[in-house]
């Protein structure tokens, strides 16, 4: 039973593990995106992205993963998804990536503000165009800045990712809860918890040796 | 007409008249300095020079052309702003130094970035500013291993790399020490002695007095009085230019 148990459960995790890499493979460059954005000197396009960033901090993100399912649906009384299991899975990943995007993207505003404007001026008048002083310049002093809060972030995104199963993604916990419907089983589900204490484990160590790789220079 | 010859400029923030219609020129190869009380709009000038700010009105003039005229001013692109910045350089008070490279990485990459001549030439020339501001040995320091009189050496050196026509200081020295003041008026002294044309604004008055050809005393947005260094600064002319040097002298 216990390797029943385990293979399911790896199974799901494998799963869970896939829409955290996903996730973070889209929202963390969405998130500089909206964080432009909001940050536009355009006023509608930034009122409107901050609008936006309201919405999707401002509500579970259980509930925007129904409306993103089934919304359109509701709406357009067809689908967009696809159905099955591939539909509910681009819907998951898809509300994932928008939700995590505009935290990330509020995080990143914090950070480009915090550069003092001096670090601007100076490319400036070497001459360098904006997009040259950003990538070349700020970027790396944004996120060194960043870093704490963004490991934040990514570490609730891993215990956040078992809300999939709201739609039915099958992922750790819904594999697990599988064994309470079929077995009657229930340490299945506590045994889930060494999986995100393991991993996140590792997220810890991952951003601490970065945190040190930064600590060459100080902003 | 002098080498850069600057005409009637207007700045106004709001309702703050920073720069109320100032002109002077700067002859090739001299040194200006600008003096003033705290408010006078000296770092709004500087700024209106490296195009920071974009002047309300007025012109100026490098070289016998007109290179900016405040009535167009306002329509120019960002991408042709930049280009007109190239001819001039800013020695910030604080320095502004990038944190994450080191002395040579950042007088070199300004140059590497807009790819101004084969890396290992860049480097030779980094190496060589680096060395002409006394700084030789910290080629690899970051800034924030390097002293203040230090990293403003080095923030001259980057300036000095893009070669501008016109290199600005604003108050170099006013960020430090006073200790470390003395390496840094040295390191502009060399300067002055290779006949970079600099405008510099500063609070040391003998400083002013002994390097710069001529100086310009600026109050309220005004030039109140300007002229030769020494004979503004011993024998000042105007009531305001006294009391303000007078200042100076209790010291
Ligand atoms: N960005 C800004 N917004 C609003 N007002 C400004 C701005 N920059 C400068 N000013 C105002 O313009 C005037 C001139 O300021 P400026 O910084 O040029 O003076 P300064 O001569 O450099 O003074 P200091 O010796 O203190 O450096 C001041 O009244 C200042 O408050
Ligand atoms: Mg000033």
């Amino acid at each position: 039973m216990f390797e029943t148990v385990v293979r399911a459960l790896s199974e799901g995790f494998l799963k869970t593990l896939e829409l955290f890499g996903l996730t973070l493979l889209g929202s963390l460059p969405l998130g500089l995106v909206i964080a432009f954005g909001s940050m536009s000197r355009f006023k509608p396009l930034q009122k409107a992205v901050r609008a936006l960033v309201w919405v999707v901090r401002g509500t579970p993100l259980m509930l925007q993963l129904l409306v993103v399912y089934y919304g359109p649906g509701l709406l357009f009384g067809q689908n967009i998804w696809g159905g099955g299991t591939s539909g509910r899975w681009i819907a998951a990943v898809s509300a994932f990536v928008l939700n995590y995007a505009c935290y990330f993207s509020e995080i990143y505003r914090g950070g480009i503000e915090a550069i003092p404007k001096g670090q601007w001026e100076a490319g400036q008048v070497l001459g360098l165009k904006k997009r040259q002083i950003f990538f070349h310049i700020i970027l790396l002093q944004v996120i060194k800045r960043i870093l704490a809060p963004i490991s934040n972030e990514v570490i609730t995104l891993v215990k956040d990712t078992s809300l999939a199963r709201v739609i039915l993604v099958y992922e750790i916990i819904w594999e697990s809860q599988s064994f309470i419907r079929s077995d009657g089983l229930i340490w299945p589900l506590f045994f889930t918890g060494l999986y995100y204490l393991a991993f996140t484990g590792l997220l810890t160590l991952l951003f601490g040796y970065l945190e040190k790789k930064l600590q060459f220079f100080r902003v | 007409m002098a080498f850069l010859e600057i005409k009637s400029l207007k700045k106004q923030y709001g309702s703050v008249l920073a720069l109320d219609g100032i002109s002077f020129g700067v002859e090739q190869g001299s040194c200006l300095a600008i003096i003033g009380s705290s408010g006078g709009g000296k770092t709004t000038l500087l700024r209106c020079l490296n195009f920071l700010e974009r002047p309300d009105e007025g012109q100026i003039y490098l070289n016998g052309a007109l290179l900016y005229d405040a009535a167009d001013g306002k329509k120019l692109k960002d991408e042709a702003l930049r280009q007109k910045r190239l001819h001039f350089g800013l020695v910030f008070q604080n320095f502004n130094l990038f944190p994450q490279y080191t002395a040579l990485e950042n007088v070199s990459l300004a140059l590497r970035l807009t790819k101004a001549a084969p890396p290992e030439e860049i480097r030779k020339k980094s190496i060589s500013l680096l060395e002409r501001v006394g700084l030789g040995q910290r080629l690899d320091s970051y800034p924030h291993m390097l002293s203040g009189g230090q990293q403003q050496r080095v923030a001259i050196a980057r300036a000095l790399a893009a070669e501008p026509d016109v290199l600005c200081f604003d108050e170099p020295t006013s960020a430090l020490d006073p200790e470390l003041t003395g390496e840094v008026l040295k390191t502009i002294r060399a300067l002055r002695e290779q006949h970079i044309t600099m405008v510099i604004v500063t609070h040391e008055i003998a400083f002013a007095r002994e390097v710069a050809d001529r100086v310009l005393f600026i109050d309220e947005g005004s030039i109140v009085e300007q002229g030769d260094a020494r004979q503004v600064i011993d024998s000042p002319q105007q009531e305001r230019t006294r009391s303000f040097l007078g200042s100076f002298q209790v010291r």
